[in-house]
């Protein structure tokens, strides 16, 4: 018997491309734009939502019979905060490097919609499993394009990957350089993140004509 | 029949009950993982002035501390003196490194007199070396840091961290390719008066070759946390410029 069942493995791989949350329900489109400046922060950012959604997914999931419905929202906002700020004092007690390379990311990782919008539309309606699996799988969509757009930004703003000069050094003129390239500093401008989300948008539209909206 | 969950008295009994449980979960994380994390924070303070004075494990293009075991008696090795100034008369003090700088500034604001500034004095390779620290605000929360000099005032180390920048352009600044720049880099103005370091957008020297300009190059993305740099070194070491004024005289 296969680890997950059909449905179960639909549950991840929906989000990545045709129920992606950034391109098709554009959430959490703010701290895609404020951090892909660098791969790094993009996977970092991307892991740490993962682990909040799919925590937090399984918590409100088993609550869910017991949530007043009237004041759900506040409740969700409770558990969320609580947990990152449980998870960034645990890491700042053991692992304290990781802690401070994550210290920007808590605040961010709080008030991602994406985190709400998974516990509204989905932990509140289904079985813990399920909700991990959901978590994992939107916390994955998410990441995925992170990881697109900070590659794109980092490469193109920076001439680096990861720190990595792989385009060769801007100030002695090798490589890349030494026929002329300039790096583009517009690339490192929140707005440029915007744009590179609105080429993956149409190009996975063009791509698959039944993500395109009727007017 | 309504649903027992829509009921008033359930959602208050409800709400006072998560907010208590909640409450006592933080608080005891909190409380129970304290101790470690002021040692934590106290071990980071001593790599932060030992990265400053030099003392570190760079590698290759990336800033690296010595290891948070070897750093308390890496701190006793090099550093020979902790001084914290009050009104221009230096005093010993072996905790002077623990001082809260913001608390320090706060407290400076509606009485400039009471401002205390440690200082510390280390010796690597024969050079004696003057630590002191620097904080102040970026674009989205404090920045703080160790710059180390010489009796000139000539910059020979620095360590920047910050709060909250942002990744990849704010951030930038405890980069080793932004730090290394203000090696060299003189504090003082060709006769001798305090000018500080300017982090400077448009710097016709991007390879950093004039160190007597009193400019850095900046981070393309950056400038509010590069002001923030450049502001932080104006007021905070110009503090210190009569302790060397003395130091000279002596």
């Amino acid at each position: 018997m296969a680890l997950l069942s059909k449905k179960d493995t639909k549950l991840i791989t929906d989000p990545l491309l045709d129920n992606n949350p950034i391109t098709i329900q554009v959430l959490g489109i703010c701290s895609a734009l404020a951090i892909t400046a660098q791969l790094k922060a993009s996977i970092v950012m991307a892991l740490s939502v993962m682990a909040v959604l799919a925590i937090g997914n399984v918590v409100i999931s088993l609550m869910r019979n017991i949530i007043p419905s009237k004041i759900r929202i506040i409740v969700q906002l409770v558990v969320v905060a609580a947990l990152v700020i449980i998870v960034d004092q645990v890491l700042k007690a053991f692992s304290y490097e990781l802690s401070k390379t994550l210290s920007v990311f808590v605040g961010l990782i709080i008030t991602n919609c994406i985190i709400m919008g998974r516990f509204e539309a989905f932990a509140l309606a289904n079985g813990p499993w399920k909700s991990f699996l959901d978590g994992i799988g939107n916390a994955a969509g998410y990441g995925l394009i992170l990881v697109i757009v900070g590659f794109f930004r980092e490469l193109l703003g920076s001439g680096t990957l990861l720190g990595f000069k792989v385009l060769g050094d801007p100030i002695e003129k090798t490589g890349l350089y030494a026929l002329g390239y300039e790096n583009n500093g517009f690339m490192l401008l929140s707005p440029m993140a915007l744009i590179v989300v609105g080429i993956i948008i149409w190009v996975q539209r063009s791509r698959n004509e039944a993500l395109v909206e009727d007017n | 029949m309504e649903n027992r969950t829509d009921k008033n008295s359930y959602t208050i009994i409800f709400a006072i009950v998560m907010v208590f449980v909640v409450g006592a979960l933080l608080a005891f994380t909190a409380s129970s993982l304290k101790p470690r994390i002021a040692e934590n924070q106290r071990i980071e303070k001593q790599q932060n002035i030992l990265y400053a004075m030099g003392v570190n494990d760079n590698t290759d293009g990336s800033a690296v501390f010595v290891s948070t075991t070897d750093a308390p008696e890496l701190f006793k090795k090099y550093i020979t003196h902790q001084l914290v100034i009050e009104n221009g008369v230096p005093k010993e003090d072996n905790e002077a490194y623990l001082m809260d700088i913001k608390k320090e500034k706060a407290a400076a604001i509606s009485d400039p007199s009471k401002r205390r500034l440690p200082l510390f004095i280390g010796e690597k390779d024969g050079k004696k070396l003057y630590v002191a620290p620097i904080y102040g605000k970026g674009l989205w929360d404090a920045i703080w840091g160790y710059v180390s000099m010489d009796e000139n005032m000539v910059v020979q180390g620095a360590y920047f961290d910050h709060k909250g920048e942002t990744p990849g352009l704010g951030a930038n600044i405890k980069e080793r390719f932004f730090m290394d720049d203000f090696i060299g880099e003189h504090l003082l103005d060709a006769s001798g008066n305090f000018k500080g370091i300017t982090v400077a957008k448009g710097n016709a020297d991007p390879k950093n070759e004039d160190k007597t300009d009193n400019e850095v190059d900046a981070i393309a993305g950056a400038t509010i946390t590069g002001n923030g740099v450049t502001a932080m070194i104006k007021s905070d070491l110009k503090l210190y410029k009569p302790y060397f004024d003395n130091l000279k005289n002596n």
